[in-house]
């Protein structure tokens, strides 16, 4: 896709985008609402056209193309199978619609209901199966048709916790096994970084970021990403030279040409660890626990230090002995920062989209 | 309020060793109770005048006997067949222009021009507005044109088409609200399907039921309508009906051939439902 826009009336929903799929990969569009990511897998599905921009596919210009003609398998986030259709009618539709002999297409449909592992339904009807088993045969259909690209539309978004951590795991299996290049729209950063060779993440129709999601996630390209991927601690400090000095520590930077000055340092809460303030001390930086937070295998520690709150993630282990009230000095761990220059006054971002 | 009052003191004067499914299970005796009540009540609503209908038609020549002489003349009776004929005929051609004119264009503007629907729903209910008599002055001169060409009598059918349109439409408008139609096409569309496949066979084997609904209505207004074709000097059934009933000393005809279309009507009734009842079991 290249300079992709799209607008409605006043709105620029999509904002000269480019994205270029690898064969294979699977890429996951992040972002919050209204930041136009369903709207490029609709233009690239061609259920919509756009403004401008060309969409190209294994070096065929497809963007004046319709939908019907551009060969992408789509799952919709809205439950989408043929009411009047059996599952093995629905997954063998498009097969139809290309004229494949009757067996033919049956067999196919069956390979595909085996994959997803719905081959003792193919005879029941969208409404005798659960949301999960009507997404997984809306997947089976798209995979049918043996389309160019994969596009997923937010399929898991309807279902509940465990069923949509199940579906994650078997989509991403389904894919490799497949080797489908895909697209992935989710809002859901979770999901993202679970299951994408790449994350995009998108903002005001543009694409901020497209990296790997460990990428993604340590070393976010903006201050945006950095907040909208995980839990960010915002912090006031001063940059000179290749570091930043943050509440008398010294960090080296993400983007060795930030001027110097005051900025706001995004801090992971993981890079922040906590130590009981009699054994280390007391350092520049201490702190009373508010709330200890339990999460599973880590926890989430909230600690006043006086001007601010700064979060830090910690193993659970290391974290029973935390209560609230306790004294604790904090300690940042020198990875590369991102900080932001516009804005100067520090808080604790909360911002888990 | 106090009927919820009502209930509230049934169950707290209930035996102290009746347990909740006790209360429960007399809570629902008396709502099946008053529900059969109902059901009677509306059913002698119906069928009592129903009944007194088949009773004339069945009454013979002289006082307490019985007679299907009135059944005979249906076929029989001078311009009744023809009369029964043409408007089956007008029923059939009624149901299936209304349906081809409304169906695919109400599809049509579902999926690709919703922002005319609400003008679309205007014009489709702009009849119920318009008193028959109206239409039939305004219709008048365009009967009589085709008249001078010797048109047959079931041009009567673009009037039948215009007065169907609110009830077809309502009838196919609930059918397509309860589907999410624009995911289905755009999912159609996606595996390879022309918008006529979308319209075809994707969303009009959904909207069945509405389908057969708009059906039923339209032919049942079509049996039923007298003051058009009356005024238009088109001997359909009703017409032919008046007729006869101003004419004939005897009206047990009058009787069976109402209670027949009557009974027809009910009968497609029970067609649609069961084939809808059908439809949801598949």
């Amino acid at each position: 896709m290249e300079g992709l826009t799209r607008r409605y009336g006043p709105v620029v929903a999509l904002d000269g985008l480019d994205l270029t799929l690898r064969p294979g990969e699977l890429i996951a569009l992040l972002g919050p609402s209204g930041c136009g990511k369903t709207t490029t897998l609709r233009l690239l599905a061609g259920l919509e056209d756009a403004d401008a921009g060309t969409i190209t596919v294994g070096g065929r210009d497809i963007t004046r193309q319709s939908a019907s003609k551009r060969d992408m398998g789509m799952v919709f986030q809205a439950y989408s199978l043929f009411p009047h259709m059996t599952v093995v009618q629905n997954v063998a539709f498009g097969l139809r619609l290309r004229r494949m002999a009757k067996s033919e297409r049956e067999r196919r449909a069956r390979d595909m209901l085996d994959l997803v592992g719905l081959s003792e339904q193919a005879g029941r009807y969208a409404h005798q199966l659960s949301g999960g088993q009507q997404q997984r045969v809306a997947l089976a259909r798209a995979l049918a048709i043996e389309p160019q690209v994969l596009l997923l539309d937010e399929p898991l978004s309807a279902l509940d916790a465990k069923v949509r951590a199940q579906l994650r795991d078997q989509i991403r299996r389904i894919q490799l096994e497949v080797g489908i290049t895909t697209l992935f729209v989710t809002h859901d950063q979770e999901e993202a970084l679970a299951i994408a060779d790449r994350v995009g993440v998108m903002r005001a129709g543009q694409l901020e970021q497209l990296a790997p999601p460990t990428e993604v996630y340590s070393r976010p390209a903006t201050p945006f990403v950095a907040e909208f991927v995980g839990l960010t601690n915002r912090l006031a400090g001063t940059v000179s030279g290749s570091s930043v000095t943050v509440r008398g520590q010294d960090l080296p930077l993400v983007d060795l040409g930030t001027p110097a000055g005051p900025v706001t340092a995004l801090i992971r809460p993981e890079a922040v660890t906590l130590a009981s303030e009699s054994s280390a001390g007391s350092g520049p930086l201490a702190g009373t626990v508010i709330a200890v937070t339990f999460l599973g295998a880590t926890s989430r520690v909230t600690v006043d230090v006086g001007d601010t709150m700064i979060m830090a993630q910690l193993p659970t282990s290391d974290a029973t002995e935390l209560t609230a009230g306790s004294h604790v000095a904090l300690t940042i761990r020198p990875d590369p920062v991102l900080v932001s220059v516009a804005e100067s006054k520090e808080s604790v971002a909360a911002s888990e989209a | 309020m106090a009927a919820l009052a009502s209930v509230g003191e049934t169950s707290l004067e209930a035996p102290a060793t009746r347990g909740p499914q006790g209360m429960q299970r007399s809570r629902r005796r008396r709502l099946n109770a008053f529900r059969y009540v109902v059901f009677t009540l509306f059913g002698l609503f119906i069928v009592l005048p129903l009944l007194a209908l088949a009773r004339f038609s069945l009454e013979g020549s002289k006082l307490g006997t019985w007679s299907v002489a009135a059944w005979k003349q249906i076929v029989s009776y001078p311009g009744l067949a023809s009369g029964v004929e043409l408007t089956l005929e007008l029923a059939v051609i009624t149901s299936v222009v209304t349906l081809v004119l409304l169906l695919p264009t109400m599809i049509w503007i579902k999926l690709r021009v919703q922002w005319i629907s609400r003008t679309f729903e205007f014009l489709c209910l702009l009849p119920l507005t318009i008193p028959a008599i109206a239409l039939v002055v305004g219709l008048g001169p365009v009967y009589n044109r085709i008249q001078h060409y010797s048109l047959s009598a079931l041009q009567l059918f673009w009037v039948y088409v215009i007065l169907a349109l609110p009830y077809a439409y309502r009838a196919l408008s609930s059918g397509l609200d309860a589907l999410d139609a624009v995911t289905l096409a755009e999912a159609a569309r996606s595996l390879g399907a022309s918008w006529f496949t979308v319209m075809f066979r994707v969303i009009a084997p959904n909207m069945r039921q509405a389908i057969l609904n708009a059906v039923l209505l339209t032919g049942a207004l079509v049996l039923g309508e007298f003051t058009i074709a009356y005024l238009l000097l088109f001997n359909t059934l009703q017409p032919t009906l008046y007729s006869i009933s101003r004419n004939t000393p005897n009206a047990g005809v009058v009787f069976s051939t109402s209670l027949a279309s009557l009974l027809f009507a009910f009968a497609l009734l029970i067609i649609v439902s069961y084939a809808g009842r059908r439809r949801r079991r598949g």
